[in-house]
């Protein structure tokens, strides 16, 4: 298969700015997918609301655009119906761990076989820039116009401490690591997340003086590093990149499987 | 032999739902509605079929609706606080034409109010609770027998009219226990989905109305690809701000409902014939209005009742045709006048209608619809 075979063309060019990260994203996770040779009618791809939601529109998957912040409840819902479909979740940083924060720590708590997108710009993009919960503090934005006081999540730990048994977390700039990340969470039996660090040039990055899309993938590049690194050890202001979580555990389709079996075989 | 059992309502419900083929539950407890996600956690998985209880009732309805869009018979159940959460997603629901049952039991409101406690306050909350224009069903039931009948009933028109049913009943029918008769398989008939006949790979729009207003479905996740979306959207399912677009599917998503009044209306009529004095009631408040009837004709006063079971949309033409014999009509029901208003609104004589109510969490009983027929009868209600 051809990337572009994975792909609505009627629907392009995409809605998402010029220099936004998530064309990066979608690219990334379909070179990813046909890299894995995944057949389009195993696919279903469940998204929210926001900029990150449109990506739905322009796979050629099985699609559903559903609430803010409720994909992963309605892909729990298909996933337990449909066990043998492979579900890729992608959301925003609001979608995820604001409003679908919730959703969020019990869908890795219960590790259902399920892959999450985080696709961090650090703002609400669709609504016109406000600030998230992975904003942090200083972070100037529409609803903080004198800088956000809010302390941010760390997606990655809040993932582990939730129970996630594959998490990443990876930039736009790093796309090759961002392609093998996806892979890596797609393969992944139980519940994977892979958080994409994403420009926003348009709200972000006007907003916090960032310069353009290809300053902001710089600052990508020089503001992170990889996990375990020394740059990290000798600079820990820096952003760790890499896989945090990998391990094996019962899944929670299997586990439910084998309740079935048991709850037949039970003496009447 | 006939398999007669002593249950509670939330048991009728329940088996209800299994008649009718449910197999995918997503629920989180909630009083007075848990006992059906109780039995249902031990019901469903020897069966090979879903039970899941989710992180809130948010994600019970998210998850139902996931499971429904591939293929299951599915299913939520809560009560007010609860159905309150469900708001947004019960709108994607009806927006995206997926079939689904939600029970709300009723308890008395707002807020966390009388959980413990009967009300029947959330009848509007049934119709209008979600933003935009929309139409909805709604059925109640107020006996065992009758809440079963209307389980299986509400399966059944979510899956022809491809809509969320709810089923709204009262915690005095929740909880009381009654003798329920379980008819054998085949006599209730089920209606199953409309698939579609359009084979794989050949273009399949998932929301073009065939000319009876039915939309064949494929299971998602099979052999179509397509998108469902909660935006306004085109026959394929992509989204469209197209003013055609959005006027046409509006008016497809209220006229399937709206202009079936006869298919989806359903009431009982309790010694109507030569009624002068006609009461209308539904749920628990109708066995009240039941006793009051019979205990008036006993004392040869012509009174009769009209159940409803069919809540939304409104009956109403069988509410009009029933008023049209009485003189005075007495609505009961517990709650400040929720069905009240609407017989009001198709009554031609709506100062002939009269509200015999109770809110206070206690079960109305037939002196509180005897004082409302003393003080019409210009009587008066002693001290």
């Amino acid at each position: 298969m051809n990337v572009q075979d994975y792909v609505r063309k009627r629907f392009l060019p995409h809605l998402w700015c010029p220099g936004c990260g998530h064309g990066t994203v979608l690219n990334a996770l379909l070179r990813s997918v046909d890299e894995l040779g995944l057949p389009k009618e195993d696919i279903v791809m469940v998204t929210g609301i926001g900029c990150s939601a449109r990506m739905a529109g322009y796979v050629d998957f099985h699609t559903m655009h559903t609430l803010h912040g409720r994909a992963l409840a309605f892909a729990t819902g298909i996933k337990m119906s449909r066990p043998e479909l492979t579900l890729i979740v992608p959301m925003g940083d609001g979608d995820a761990l604001a409003i679908g924060g919730n959703h969020f720590i019990h869908a890795a708590r219960r590790n259902l076989d399920m892959t999450a997108i985080i696709m961090n710009n650090h703002i609400y993009g669709m609504t016109g820039g406000q600030f998230s919960p992975l904003s942090g503090p200083g972070t100037t934005a529409t609803t903080a116009p004198r800088g956000s006081i809010d302390p941010a999540f760390d997606a990655m730990d809040l993932a582990k401490a939730a129970g996630a048994t594959y998490a990443a977390r990876t930039t736009t700039f790093h796309v090759r690591e961002l392609q093998k990340m996806l892979t890596g969470a797609i393969t992944h039996k139980g519940f994977s997340v892979v958080e994409v660090f994403s420009q926003c040039p348009t709200y972000y990055g006007r907003k916090n003086n960032t310069g353009d899309a290809p300053e902001m993938l710089k600052a990508f590049r020089d503001g992170t590093v990889k996990i375990g690194s020394k740059e990290l050890e000798e600079n820990p202001e820096l952003i760790p990149r890499g896989v945090f979580v990998d391990r094996d555990a019962v899944d929670y389709g299997e586990a439910y499987a084998e309740l079935c079996r048991n709850a037949v075989s039970e003496a009447p | 032999m006939k398999d007669i059992r002593f249950v509670q309502g939330n048991e009728a419900c329940t088996l209800g739902a299994l008649y009718a083929g449910m197999d995918f539950f997503a629920g989180y407890p909630i009083t007075p509605s848990s006992e059906i996600a109780e039995m249902l956690s031990g019901e469903l998985p020897p069966r090979g079929h879903t039970f899941i209880q989710m992180e809130d009732e948010i994600a019970s309805l998210c998850a139902v609706i996931g499971g429904s869009l591939t293929g299951k018979k599915a299913m939520t159940a809560t009560s007010g606080p609860g159905f309150s959460l469900m708001q947004e997603a019960l709108g994607y629901a009806v927006m995206t034409e997926i079939p689904c049952v939600i029970v709300n039991v009723m308890r008395g409101g707002p807020s966390t109010g009388l959980p413990t406690q009967v009300s029947q306050g959330d009848v509007n909350q049934a119709r209008w609770g979600i933003h935009g224009d929309h139409a909805i069903i709604t059925l109640t039931a107020g006996s065992h027998q009758a809440l079963f009948e209307n389980t299986v009933r509400a399966f059944n028109l979510a899956e022809t009219f491809r809509t969320p049913v709810i089923l709204l009943y009262d915690e005095l029918i929740a909880h009381m226990r009654e003798r329920l008769e379980i008819p054998p398989e085949g006599e209730i008939p089920l209606v199953e989905r409309l698939m579609t006949s359009v084979p794989r790979d050949v273009d399949y729009r998932p929301y073009l109305a065939r000319e009876d207003g039915r939309l064949p479905m494929s299971d998602f996740g099979g052999a179509h690809r397509y998108n469902v979306t909660g935006l306004y959207h085109d026959m394929w399912g992509f989204p469209s701000t197209d003013p055609s677009v959005v006027r046409g599917l509006l008016s497809h998503l209220v006229e399937k409902i709206e202009g079936r009044e006869d298919e989806l209306t359903f009431t009982r009529e309790y010694e109507i014939a030569d009624a002068e004095t006609l009461l209308i009631s539904y749920g628990s408040a109708a066995r009240t209005a039941r006793q009051a009837v019979y205990e008036a004709r006993d004392k040869g006063v012509r009174m009769g009742l009209l159940e409803l079971e069919t809540l939304w949309p409104f009956p109403e033409r069988k509410v009009r045709d029933a008023l049209g014999k009485a003189n005075e009509t007495v609505v009961v029901e517990m709650n400040l006048g929720q069905v009240f208003e609407q017989v009001r609104r198709v009554a031609r004589h709506p100062e002939r209608v009269f509200l015999a109510n109770r809110i206070d969490g206690r079960f109305i009983t037939p002196p509180d619809i005897r004082r409302v027929l003393r003080i019409i009868a210009g009587k008066g209600v002693w001290a």
